[in-house]
């Protein structure tokens, strides 16, 4: 066994924690309270190759590795919540099923201005009454004189409004036992019928772009569909495994985060004569946290070390997952508590990070289904 | 364009340093690319997108210095080279680099050889110039501002806060000051690119150097960490009193009126 980083993977590291501490971090703070999507962070990302990471050259990518990829969404999200989640759901749900699934044409066409950042991507997949429960997808696309018509909508769907390319999941027919069958189709956001806002207000995460999307008879080439078109499910579900891990990459680094501000406020503050940090209530909280960073990080790495290598890794994305964002929500909500009355103000940016994590434990599947997740894979 | 990039391993003065018994503690310490040097290998890379040519950096030191050699093939540099030291048994200052260095570049044809102002560790800012001298060639410390055109080189640097013009020509030596440029992330692509490129490592003893000859000059007797600051002072009482007691102080305890 070997714990250790590559040189590459260090200096991946190191770039996107400069960059993170340069650019994202000074950002943040203003994303979160105008709830500003920070599109010139992303065009500089793009330059930097961060949105290409796990894609090869030949795409326009950087020709990392997903180790390396989740070293960058810990760095960006330890910086910034709302940056973070863009950056990890533009890369993983938005590239990635193009990568995996989509044929030689789609890649030139649409990953190569994705894995260079001049555009995001994003993926259309829960519905106002389909989330994880994907079999009750009810937006439809029916395939006519080459064309699908698609109906329906989607909600919370993250960087619609900053996307060139948009991934839809929609209900092509029956198969032969009379399920629905769900395919994923690309929709270019201009098409007619298509109309894209950002109506949320959100709790955390709000510098990221949440977007409603409506598909009112949007036509699109039935050469859009994305990879086959009967396994739509099972790509998508593929796509969440390994979208889980950069969700759990990212619930480290703003556990990461506020777990420092923590440990160096706790040397800071004074109060009956001494450093808080000498106390036992206080160590105690630090060693927990320390603890389930460390946790959380080595399995994360432990997901992303299976994907890298072609094994499978559901059940570890999704340990990865679960284990991070409940860790992340408990670590950045004791870094409250030891800034005690300070936390609870802004200035301190920890009662944000608080707000940022909780959403780590509900997007990309929620705890629960996480729990289900591994329960099948143990055969229950 | 032939450019060559002098850089040096140092630990990162933003980390706590620890010293034992006059040494510093490297496990704990974390090591990085001279940020002077990192001006240096930026101007290197604008010269060559500007003149085109070929960028080498090179290092005197031991094997760990290969992660910061790969940091600048992954900003930009064309190959690397590792003057390894590891074998020497005499002590080693700035004078040995400077020979070692000397003999290296003797038999590389240098149109430019671009270094950091000092390095951050010990703030010497001698091993560039001693090289200079070794090979008899121009040299100008300290820039802020380069522009060569063919072999006419014309330079500002940076006096004690005034700014110098200097026109030379090359072959030359310079030395980056900090506001020459704005040192680049290395990127995706390079990072992942470096690890291609290649890098050479060359024992000192083969550029046929004499081990006793380029010994250390100097000896280092002690190092100690600067004494920690203490507890301020405040004053009280009217603005007079304060003034007349601050006066008192400057000349009493701080004596330095």
């Amino acid at each position: 066994m070997n714990f250790e980083l590559t040189e590459e993977q260090k200096m991946v590291a190191a770039l996107a924690r400069d960059f993170a501490t340069e650019v994202i971090a000074p950002r943040a703070e203003e994303v979160d309270v105008q709830a500003a999507f920070p599109v010139e962070t992303f065009l500089e990302m793009g330059k930097l190759g961060l949105m290409g990471i796990p894609f090869p050259e030949d795409y326009g990518g950087s020709g990392g590795d997903t180790i390396s990829y989740t070293l960058a969404v810990e760095e960006i999200g330890k910086a910034c919540g709302s940056t973070g989640l863009s950056y990890a759901a533009a890369v993983s749900l938005g590239a990635a099923p193009i990568y995996y699934y989509g044929t030689e044409q789609q890649k030139q066409d649409y990953l190569i201005p994705l894995a260079k950042g001049e555009t995001l991507g994003a993926f259309g997949l829960t519905e106002p009454n389909a989330g994880s429960d994907a079999g009750g997808t009810r937006t439809t696309a029916v395939l006519e004189n080459g064309e699908y018509r698609i109906n329906g909508e989607k909600c919370w769907i993250t960087n619609a409004q900053y996307a060139r390319t948009i991934i839809v999941t929609a209900v092509t027919g029956k198969d032969e036992r009379g399920r629905n069958i769900i395919s994923a189709i690309i929709v270019p956001p201009d098409a007619d019928g298509f109309t894209i806002s950002s109506p949320y207000n959100k709790m955390g995460v709000r510098g990221s772009n949440t977007c409603e999307l409506i598909l009112d008879d949007v036509r699109v080439p039935a050469g859009n569909l994305l990879g086959d078109p009967a396994k739509g499910f099972k790509q998508f579900l593929h796509t969440l495994d390994g979208g889980r891990i950069s969700i759990a990459a990212l619930a480290v680094g703003i556990a990461r985060g506020a777990f420092e501000k923590a440990l160096q406020y706790s040397h800071e503050r004074r109060q009956f004569g001494t450093e808080i940090s000498s106390f036992q209530a206080i160590q105690f909280k630090l060693a927990d946290m320390a603890m389930e960073i460390e946790l959380a990080q080595n399995m994360v790495r432990k997901a992303a070390w299976l994907k890298d290598h072609n094994k499978p890794f559901t059940k570890e994305a999704a340990y990865a997952k679960l284990f991070a964002s409940e860790m992340a929500s408990r670590t950045c909500n004791q870094s409250l508590q030891i800034h005690g009355g300070y936390g609870y103000m802004r200035e301190y940016g920890i009662e944000r990070m608080l707000r940022d994590t909780k959403l780590m434990e509900i997007g990309e599947g929620t705890s629960e289904i996480q729990r289900l997740v591994i329960a099948r894979q143990l055969g229950c | 364009m032939n450019i060559f990039v002098l850089m040096k391993r140092t630990f990162d003065t933003e980390e706590k340093i620890i010293i034992e018994n006059g040494r510093i503690d490297e496990e704990g310490a974390e090591f990085i690319v001279n940020p002077y040097d990192e001006y240096a290998l930026e101007e290197a890379i604008v010269l060559k997108e500007a003149h085109g040519g070929e960028i080498t950096v090179v290092t005197v030191g031991e094997e760990e210095a290969e992660k910061e050699l790969r940091t600048a093939l992954a900003m930009g540099a064309d190959k690397a080279v590792l003057l390894n030291m590891e074998d020497m048994d005499e002590a080693i200052d700035h004078y040995t680099i400077g020979e070692v260095l000397t003999a290296y570049f003797k038999d590389q044809e240098a149109d430019i050889i671009l270094g950091g102002n000092v390095a951050v560790d010990d703030g010497a800012g001698q091993v560039a110039s001693r090289l200079a001298e070794g090979l008899q060639m121009n040299q100008v410390t300290t820039i802020t501002k380069l522009d060569i055109e063919g072999t006419k080189v014309t330079i500002e640097r940076d006096v004690e806060g005034d700014v110098e013009i200097v026109e030379t020509s090359l072959p030359l030596l310079v030395t980056c000051q900090q506001g020459l440029n704005d040192p680049r992330y290395p990127s995706l692509p390079g990072i992942m690119k470096a690890k291609k490129k290649p890098l050479e490592t060359i024992d000192f003893d083969d550029l046929d150097l004499d081990e006793e000859e380029i010994a250390a000059k100097t000896t280092t007797t002690d190092r100690f960490l600067p004494p920690e600051k203490g507890a301020g002072k405040i004053l009280e009482g009217s603005t007079e009193s304060q003034a007349q007691q601050l006066v008192e102080l400057l000349k009493s305890e701080a004596k330095v009126i």
